[in-house]
């Protein structure tokens, strides 16, 4: 992890238009899309696409909006170690709550 | 620009120029200041009082201790002494401690910068501090609160007639200052080092503060959205945690627990960096195994993550969550054992230097051991089940938390106060208070594990009578415990006017912050300095004096 | 008492012509920039957290009691909700086009798209007090003024999922509101002609914090508003 602590300006990356307003244009019909698909009963599956629908809007919005994609290495940890601990809390608290009605004997 | 060794970097001048102390002067300039030093000192002055507040409770409550019924305090003040203690102590005094004291003042210097890398950030987190005390003072005077520090619902949300909402408050800003400490950091360690400091070049104290302030980061943001929901619930009462309403009080403590646990974290990772320092100073070698020190600190910070639940056994958990986190709680001892096997083995055939410091530190490894050890009894479910909620816990925490990492801190405190003051301390009057704190300690707690495991009950101001006589033990060494505090207080303040002067490197130590003036200069150093030795490159060191060392 | 021995020249150390908001304890800009935007990655994942919590608290609540939640969702006005997502996002790309602005040294472009962002900020704001203004008025307000009973016996829950509601989108809109705050500052900054491709740092940390926001929306939207169940009538 050996920094270069010889730079003297910030290095400036601009991204192009035509980027962004993908993105944007990614984002508003993924809006179109969630609502959509709420509006039919789609059984079991009806949280699972609104959460991958979100998940995939705010990674556009990571990686794009906030320049992530070509970010240093490590904002990429930060960013996904953040996931990943909010992560740990969530899977632990359903560890309990998803198994306390299963009975021993 | 030629590369500088450890004996090229240069020197502030000669005593009697400016230092951080005299560079300025009026309380404007202390209240006012972005330097890390002064800020540093700000801490040291706060949490010593706060310090002795949350002694003072504990006082009151082994005096009570003394005889069986409840007849010093009411059970209600009794309480509230018990709940303040531990909030007092636990988000005033520990968490703070190391890292706002000791690494706000080491941390530049360690890293050969200027400053931290936001320092009126820095100095806003001293302010929220200030702010969180003085909010928990007012709330003491006008009644305090009796839920615990841990706050469980629906007590704390309903029942309880106590300042619940100020108090969670105050901690709730408290976690700030904590955090941004914690952000501050890790800024720093990533990118202020000087040129030349490598990862692997660091000295352990600062991986112990980047996987502390890791552990701030991440865990602190959660115990301040329980709070605000507990803040919530006590003023608009809707069942979050409520059962009458549908809500869960288990959800409170797995979400007040993810951050607290973390947070024990918090207080032993940079008392192990400071061990890690101080072996290495007085026994002037490399510590062994460093690599495997400094991983282990992350792998600390990392698992500590996974084990919170083993607060919460007898709580109402599925049993099968608690089998998880019981074999999870299993592995976090793994990486603290390896950094007390690679202290032990730095010690093995070393010359050992008996300063105030080390002792500290020896007594460290030894009760630092104990509590870690006894850890793993209470993350057996079924043990568990016998000695939670007694004083076997109460005398397992505290071997940790005061026999572990109070001791560092006096012991960096001690190591590190000619660097800060300028001055040295007395030797002998420090040994001394060293050996009474280890000693009164011991009296202290040890009976705690035994009255535990015979089932006295924690958090009760009156026991059955055949109690009596290990508490009374208990509380004849708080009082030698006492005195072994008041010492430091005494000469620590006498040494500032009347101390040896101390010259940059009084103990011969290798380090950045031993190569620069003591006090140190307002800018640290005046030239950045280059890196080109390794961490602890005493051989090197110890070659170009040609020993010829006196301290 | 030890001695270090001062050998070798002293290097000159070179003055490098003083940017006026280059802080004295950075060695260069790069350096500085470096660290504010770790720094305010930093505070944006104890956000994640913070934010993260609560919707952990709501989540445990949504698997035990699915029928109240779906009721509650069912009280929002969901077309209020997907407009205020859009216009989050549109301020999202006007503020990526003012940080590009600043990249490209164009002042008054950088004003204008920090304009536009403070713009479709407020308007989201608006639609929000909107729909809390009309939410008090029929009683969702948890606490002594709720009085929602359709099915009493899960009317405690559908409080609940209220209280999640209120607390979630409020923290949400308090962000907003500092982000406003900090959105009229950095407007004037721009207008007087602070930053520039050497110094836009200050222009994308903004815009890192106004992302999140819009983040933290995109999941509060579905979360909130679109549980499906919800539109039975």
């Amino acid at each position: 992890m050996a920094d270069d602590h010889g730079r003297h300006a910030p290095k400036v990356h601009v991204t192009p238009m035509w980027i962004y307003l993908t993105v944007f244009f990614a984002l508003a019909v993924g809006t179109v899309l969630t609502v959509v698909a709420s509006r039919f009963d789609l059984g079991m599956w009806n949280t699972p696409i609104a959460l991958v629908i979100a998940t995939i809007k705010a990674v556009l919005v990571i990686l794009f909006f906030m320049h992530v994609i070509h970010s240093t290495r490590l904002t990429w940890v930060v960013v996904i170690a953040s996931f990943l601990w909010l992560g740990v809390l969530f899977v632990l608290t359903f560890a309990d709550y998803l198994t306390r009605l299963w009975k021993i004997y | 620009m030629s590369s500088l060794t450890l004996h090229d970097v240069r020197l502030a001048e000669p005593e009697g120029t400016r230092n951080y102390i005299t560079n300025d002067y009026g309380a404007l300039s202390w209240l006012l200041t972005k330097d890390h030093k002064r800020i540093a000192i700000l801490y040291l002055f706060s949490i010593t009082a706060l310090f002795i507040l949350g002694g003072f409770f504990a006082v009151a409550m082994r005096i009570e201790l003394l005889t069986p019924e409840g007849d010093l305090l009411t059970s209600d003040t009794y309480n509230k002494f018990f709940t303040l203690h531990g909030i007092v102590m636990i988000f005033f005094f520990l968490i703070p401690s190391i890292p706002a004291v000791l690494g706000n003042f080491l941390l530049p210097l360690m890293l050969g910068a200027k400053d931290l890398a936001f320092p009126k950030i820095n100095l806003l987190s001293w302010y929220l501090y200030m702010i969180a005390a003085v909010m928990g003072l007012y709330i003491i005077i006008t009644g305090g609160v009796d839920t615990g520090w841990t706050f469980y619902t629906p007590f704390s949300t309903q029942y309880s007639n106590t300042h619940v909402f100020g108090v969670t408050f105050a901690a709730f800003i408290v976690g700030f200052s904590s955090i941004l400490t914690g952000l501050n950091f890790l800024v720093t360690i990533h990118r202020m080092r000087a040129p030349g400091l490598t990862w692997y070049r660091l000295p352990l104290f600062v991986w112990a503060m980047y996987a502390t302030s890791i552990v701030q980061l991440l865990a602190t943001p959660v115990l301040a959205i329980t709070l605000v929901m507990l803040m919530f619930e006590r003023v608009v009462h809707v069942g979050i945690f409520d059962p009458a309403l549908g809500g869960d009080p288990l959800l409170f403590q797995h979400m007040f627990w993810f951050y607290s646990h973390p947070a024990v974290y918090i207080m032993i990772l940079p008392a192990m960096g400071v061990a890690s320092e101080v072996v290495a100073a007085f026994t002037r070698k490399k510590i062994f195994g460093y690599a495997f020190v400094a991983y282990s600190s992350l792998a600390i910070a990392f698992l500590g993550f996974l084990v919170w639940a083993h607060h919460m056994f007898v709580s109402g958990i599925s049993v099968y969550s608690a089998m998880i986190f019981s074999f999870l709680s299993y592995f976090v001892a793994v990486p603290s054992a390896i950094k007390v096997f690679n202290w032990t083995a730095t010690l093995y055939r070393a010359s050992v230097a008996l300063m105030t410091p080390m002792l500290y530190i020896l007594g460290f490894i030894g009760l630092f051991t104990i509590g870690g050890v006894t850890g793993l009894f209470l993350a057996a479910i079924g043990l568990d089940i016998h000695v939670t909620d007694t004083y076997f816990v109460v005398a397992h925490f505290h071997y940790v938390m005061v026999g572990g990492a109070v001791m560092a801190y006096m012991a960096g405190l001690h190591y590190w106060w000619p660097k800060i003051t300028g001055r040295m301390y007395p030797e002998w009057w420090a040994r001394l208070a060293a050996l009474l704190i280890f000693a009164g300690f011991n009296l202290t707690f040890l009976p705690q594990f035994i009255l535990g495991y015979l089932g006295m009950p924690r958090r009760y101001h009156a026991y059955a009578p055949e109690f009596q006589v290990l508490n009374v033990m208990s509380t004849a060494g708080a009082s030698v415990l006492a005195a072994g505090y008041i010492l430091p207080l005494i000469y620590l303040l006498w040494s500032l006017w009347f101390g040896r002067k101390a010259g940059p490197n009084p103990w011969g130590a290798v380090g950045l912050e031993w190569a620069t003036s003591s006090p140190p200069p307002m800018e640290n150093f005046h030239e950045t300095p280059v890196v080109t030795w390794d961490a602890y490159d005493y051989p090197a060191m110890m070659k170009a004096m040609g020993e010829t060392q006196n301290v | 008492m030890s001695e270090i021995t001062l050998t070798g020249d002293t290097p000159v150390p070179h003055e490098e012509h003083h940017h006026p908001f280059l802080q004295h304890h950075f060695e260069d800009l790069g350096q500085q920039h470096e660290a504010s935007t770790l720094g305010m990655w930093m505070f944006l994942s104890t956000e994640i957290l913070f934010f993260g919590g609560v919707l952990c608290a709501y989540w445990v609540y949504r698997v035990l009691y699915p029928e109240a939640w779906a009721i509650g969702a069912a009280q929002q006005i969901w077309w209020l909700g997907a407009i205020n997502t859009i216009v989050l996002i549109i301020s999202s790309l006007t503020m990526a086009l003012a940080v590009r602005n600043a990249q490209l040294g164009r002042r008054m472009g950088t004003v204008y798209m920090l304009i536009a962002t403070l713009f479709f900020g407020s308007i989201f704001l608006g639609v929000k007090a909107y729909e809390y203004m009309k939410h008090w008025q029929e009683g969702l307000f948890p606490g002594a003024a709720f009085h929602w009973n359709e099915v009493p016996a899960l009317a405690p829950k559908v409080q609940l999922f209220m209280t999640f509601y209120w607390s979630m989108t409020g923290l949400h809109a308090l962000h907003m509101i500092i982000g406003a705050g900090l959105l009229l500052w950095f407007i004037w900054r721009a207008w007087a002609g602070h930053f520039g491709p050497e110094y836009y740092g200050p222009v994308e940390v903004m815009g890192l914090y106004w992302h999140f926001v819009d983040i933290v929306w995109i999941f509060l939207f579905p979360f909130l508003y679109l549980i499906h169940g919800a539109h039975h009538g």
